[in-house]
């Protein structure tokens, strides 16, 4: 085994892992998941819930494995009669105040509480006629609830807020069995990352007021996706129900967001589902555009490709993937190109405890894919450009204001309220973010691939597919197969 | 000495030799008494030196864990690279015992000068003396003579500063007190790391209490010999220690003896034994945390570390609890619960809810509700109290459970007969 390796064994399993490993994560690598609640890998070690209880050879009483780093020659057993007994002990203790109201929480089928109690609880309770803890809902802030009958009081959001966002508002009010969670009288849960404390709540106590009552967690598809909220590129799950995006969730990067993302991002999914997109090619035809099928409005694009030269310009979202980006250049290669993408830009937030995370004020996911692939940031040159150029390509931007004398070929999601693209000569439907897969460039040059997470409306295409089409068709150089 | 009571000749007066003479209150007092002299001879010894003589006395913890007070000073780190603290643990909130707070209200410059002293030893700058909040009189002696002190300039360079709590029993936990001076809830921490490693501030400390502290002058002064031979009984505990009777005796207070002394002669000959017409039930022997003697277990014991444990409890803090047949242990047993439910600092789960379901029982069964699977219900719940959490508050609170229904078990069972009139409480 390497060296330098802190040899154990759990469950039997013999592990290898680097000296200062805890106990719960060496586990994970022998595929044990010691049951827990306090503990999450993003915050500081509390110890308190006392849900990983297992034993620990040679030691005089059961260990919490959130706490205790492994030694060399360890055996851990997280199986015996004293490890599950305690555990048991421990469900059953955080049960006799929760309200068995599962059918109406949230939570439910992606809660912990109710996996470790179904996979290791007393089947009935022995609390009895008593009545259990109630306090009412509070509003904690402009997407948070809490719900403090459901809370095991496992502080993450404590600690999150503390610890990872440094703006200690949460806190554990109280004592003994009247504990509950406490937010500063003057203080409202508005961080830009607090959104962040509903993911970490093992049950159902923090809820987000967004996706209050949306969905029930088995109804959901979830897929692995790239945030479009900002350049970070905070890696997310798309949970989709009935081919509606309901929720974005963060999905664990360590090289990137860690298991957070912002509050921005969280929110950032609405336009996914918009209704008013447009479902077919439209080609102008007497003057008026008219809705048509792929092989007449790609040969009308042709037939312009072929029949113009000199000076094509393309504006194009810092929000397309890479893959579409680079076939765009690539379908105007015959003439002398120009490519340029726009940016909103917003107010940065970052995530105090995380180096190199925040929510970052350019508001596109793919600006620096763009920049690699030759496209500027000189917008309103290009703009200008525009009005000579013999083909203006617009790509997924429905609020350029582009005039042209020239051709333009519009690949949009919607018309948008501007008039601009209204005018294009061909419009072709392509699908967003959620409905196709591709590659983003994050601001630190990383690449990462999103999935699709629904079909696409009516007609539309993935852009890279439409482009790549015309390529083929044009039988230019480096054609995609 | 048991004041108001006179010394009793079976006592061995060293630390309450001057309790209810006002004049050892203040600095020229304590001085014409000898006081301050141990001090300065420590400072000029080395700290491991003095550390030395009071790992020979056999000084023990008198907080209640009995931990050997000169080992516990060794843990601090052999070379000096950060600051160094002192806590000294005044935060005495134990049910049954309060003699710390003697040893502040008449001998205030012994804690001072022992806690100077020690924190020579541990080569501490600054040390914290931790004041239970409700301690109002022994706060004012303690200020008053903390002023004099620093006046005086017995100190050295050592810091000392008194730090006034809010009321919390778990602060009188060595990392909760930690917590508390830090600023933050009084929540215990969990160990590893111990405070000689990372202590307050995340800095090497050490934590004693105040007897422990208030004895070390005596030892430096008059050599470990002397107080190693301070024992009655079992080589392991020396010294003298403070007892806090109180309870179902005609003669409560606190009394100074010398380790090993017989919990019988305590109670009957010291304390005058129950009230007339009464007899002995049952004896807490070292504050509410500790399983319940029965009286045949009490007149068997012998008031030292090893002693108590023998007859099945522990000497803890020396708070001596005592039940006469007037006594039901039923409700006792609740009182103590529902006091750990109360001060539970709601960290660990079985601890948050276990103390309250216990005291929910305890009253049902007061009340006459109570069920026959209730006792083998409230055990289970002990059993999953104990040694499961980060602190001791919920083992305490399953003691006397434990204890009381093993040796009372007829009480419980009168009250789910239906034997008993019914309390109600809540």
């Amino acid at each position: 085994m390497a060296d330098g390796m802190i040899n154990l064994t759990i469950d039997g399993a013999p592990v290898s892992v680097p000296p200062g490993t805890l106990v719960i994560e060496a586990a994970k690598q022998a595929g044990v998941l010691v049951p827990h609640y306090c503990y999450h890998p993003g915050l500081p070690v509390a110890g308190v819930c006392r849900m990983c209880l297992v034993e620990i050879e040679k030691a005089p009483k059961l260990a919490i494995a959130c706490a205790t780093t492994v030694t060399e020659g360890m055996v851990v057993k997280t199986q015996t009669a004293p490890a599950k007994d305690a555990r048991q002990g421990v469900l059953e203790f955080l049960l006799i105040n929760h309200p068995l109201d599962c059918p109406i929480c949230d939570q439910a089928g992606e809660c912990e509480l109710q996996d470790f109690v179904f996979q290791e609880g007393r089947a009935r309770t022995r609390y009895g006629e008593f009545a259990k803890r109630f306090n009412p809902v509070e509003d904690f802030g402009p997407d948070v609830l809490y719900v403090p009958n459901r809370c095991i009081l496992c502080t993450r959001c404590v600690r999150f807020m503390e610890d990872v966002a440094k703006e200690p508002v949460l806190n554990v009010s109280e004592r003994g069995d009247r504990a509950f969670i406490g937010i500063h009288p003057e203080a409202r849960l508005d961080h830009p990352w607090a959104g962040n404390v509903v993911d970490l709540c093992p049950v159902g106590s923090l809820l987000s007021k967004d996706f209050l009552h949306k969905a029930r967690a088995w109804e959901l598809d979830k897929t692995a996706s790239i945030c479009t909220g900002c350049s970070q590129g905070c890696n997310i799950t798309l949970d989709t129900r009935d081919e509606v995006v309901v929720r974005v969730r963060p999905r664990p990067n360590l090289e990137v967001n860690r298991y957070f993302i912002c509050d921005h991002g969280r929110m950032h999914y609405k336009w996914m589902n918009r209704g008013d997109r447009i479902e077919a090619p439209l080609v102008r035809r007497d003057g008026e555009l008219k809705a048509t099928d792929w092989d007449e409005a790609l040969a009308r694009v042709q037939a312009i490709l072929r029949g113009a030269s000199g000076k094509a310009v393309a504006l194009v979202s810092a929000g397309a993937s890479s893959e579409a980006l680079a076939l765009v250049k690539r379908l105007l290669s015959g003439f002398s190109w120009t490519g340029a993408f726009q940016i909103v830009m917003g107010e940065e937030a970052p995530l105090a405890g995380v180096p190199n995370l925040a929510l970052r004020a350019e508001r596109a996911p793919n600006a620096k894919g763009a920049e690699n692939l030759g496209y500027t940031r000189e917008y309103t040159q290009a703009l200008a450009a525009a009005t000579t150029a013999a083909v203006v390509l617009v790509l997924d931007d429905a609020d350029c204001a582009v005039e042209t004398n020239g051709a333009l070929i519009y690949l949009g999601t919607v018309l948008g309220d501007n008039a601009a693209c209204r005018r294009a000569d061909v419009i072709l439907p392509i699908t967003n973010v959620a409905e196709e897969e591709g590659t983003f460039t994050n601001r630190d040059g990383r690449d990462q691939r999103y999935d699709q997470a629904k079909p696409a409306p009516g007609m539309a295409q993935p852009a890279a597919w439409i482009l790549g089409e015309l390529i083929s068709a044009m039988g230019l150089a480096g054609a995609p197969r | 000495m048991g004041f108001p009571h006179k010394s009793h000749p079976k006592e061995t007066v060293v630390l309450s030799q001057y309790f209810g003479d006002a004049e050892a209150r203040t600095y020229k007092g304590w001085v014409k008494r000898g006081g301050y002299e141990a001090l300065a001879q420590a400072l000029k010894m080395e700290p491991n030196a003095v550390t030395d003589i009071v790992k020979e006395s056999g000084l023990r913890g008198r907080g209640g864990a009995g931990f050997p007070t000169g080992l516990k000073w060794t843990f601090m780190p052999k070379e000096k690279k950060k600051t160094h603290y002192l806590c000294v643990n005044a935060d005495e909130s134990e049910p049954g015992t309060f003699k710390d707070r003697e040893i502040m209200r008449w001998t205030p410059h012994a804690l001072l000068e022992g806690t100077a002293i020690a924190a020579h030893a541990i080569r501490a700058e600054i040390a914290y003396i931790y004041i239970r909040g409700e301690f109002t009189e022994p706060w004012t002696i303690m200020s008053r003579a903390l002023e004099e002190a620093n006046a005086a300039g017995v100190f050295g360079g050592i810091k000392v500063y008194l730090h006034r709590g809010a009321g919390a029993y778990i602060c009188g936990e060595e990392t909760a007190l930690m917590n508390s001076i830090e600023g933050k809830r009084g929540n215990p921490r969990i160990k590893p790391p111990f405070p000689a490693a990372a202590g307050l501030f995340g800095l090497p400390t050490t934590i004693n209490n105040v007897e422990t502290l208030a004895a070390v002058p005596h030892i430096i002064k008059r050599g470990a010999a002397w107080y190693k031979g301070l024992c009655l009984s079992n080589p392991k505990s020396t010294g003298t220690k403070l007892f806090s009777v109180c309870g179902h005796v005609q003669r409560p207070g606190n009394y100074e003896l010398t380790m090993g002394f017989p919990l019988k002669a305590l109670l009957y000959d010291i304390c005058g034994g129950p009230p007339q017409g009464r007899t002995l039930k049952a004896c807490i022997p070292g504050g509410s945390s500790v399983p319940i003697l029965t009286r045949e277990e009490t007149e068997a014991t012998l008031l030292d570390y090893e002693g108590v444990v023998a007859t099945g409890s522990m000497l803890g803090s020396g708070g001596v609890i005592v039940f006469d047949d007037s006594a039901d242990m039923v409700y006792q047993i609740m009182r103590l619960a529902k006091f750990y439910a109360h001060e539970s600092c709601a960290q660990c789960t079985q601890c948050r809810e276990g103390t309250a379901w216990t005291t929910k029982i305890m009253e049902r069964i007061l009340a006459g509700q109570g069920k026959t699977k209730d006792l083998d219900l409230l055990l289970d719940l002990s059993e999953n109290m104990t040694g499961k959490t980060i602190c001791v508050l919920s083992d305490s609170c399953a003691a006397p459970i434990v204890s009381g229904i093993k040796k009372f078990r007829g009480e419980f069972e009168a009250y789910l007969a239906g034997k008993r009139q019914p309390v109600m409480v809540g």
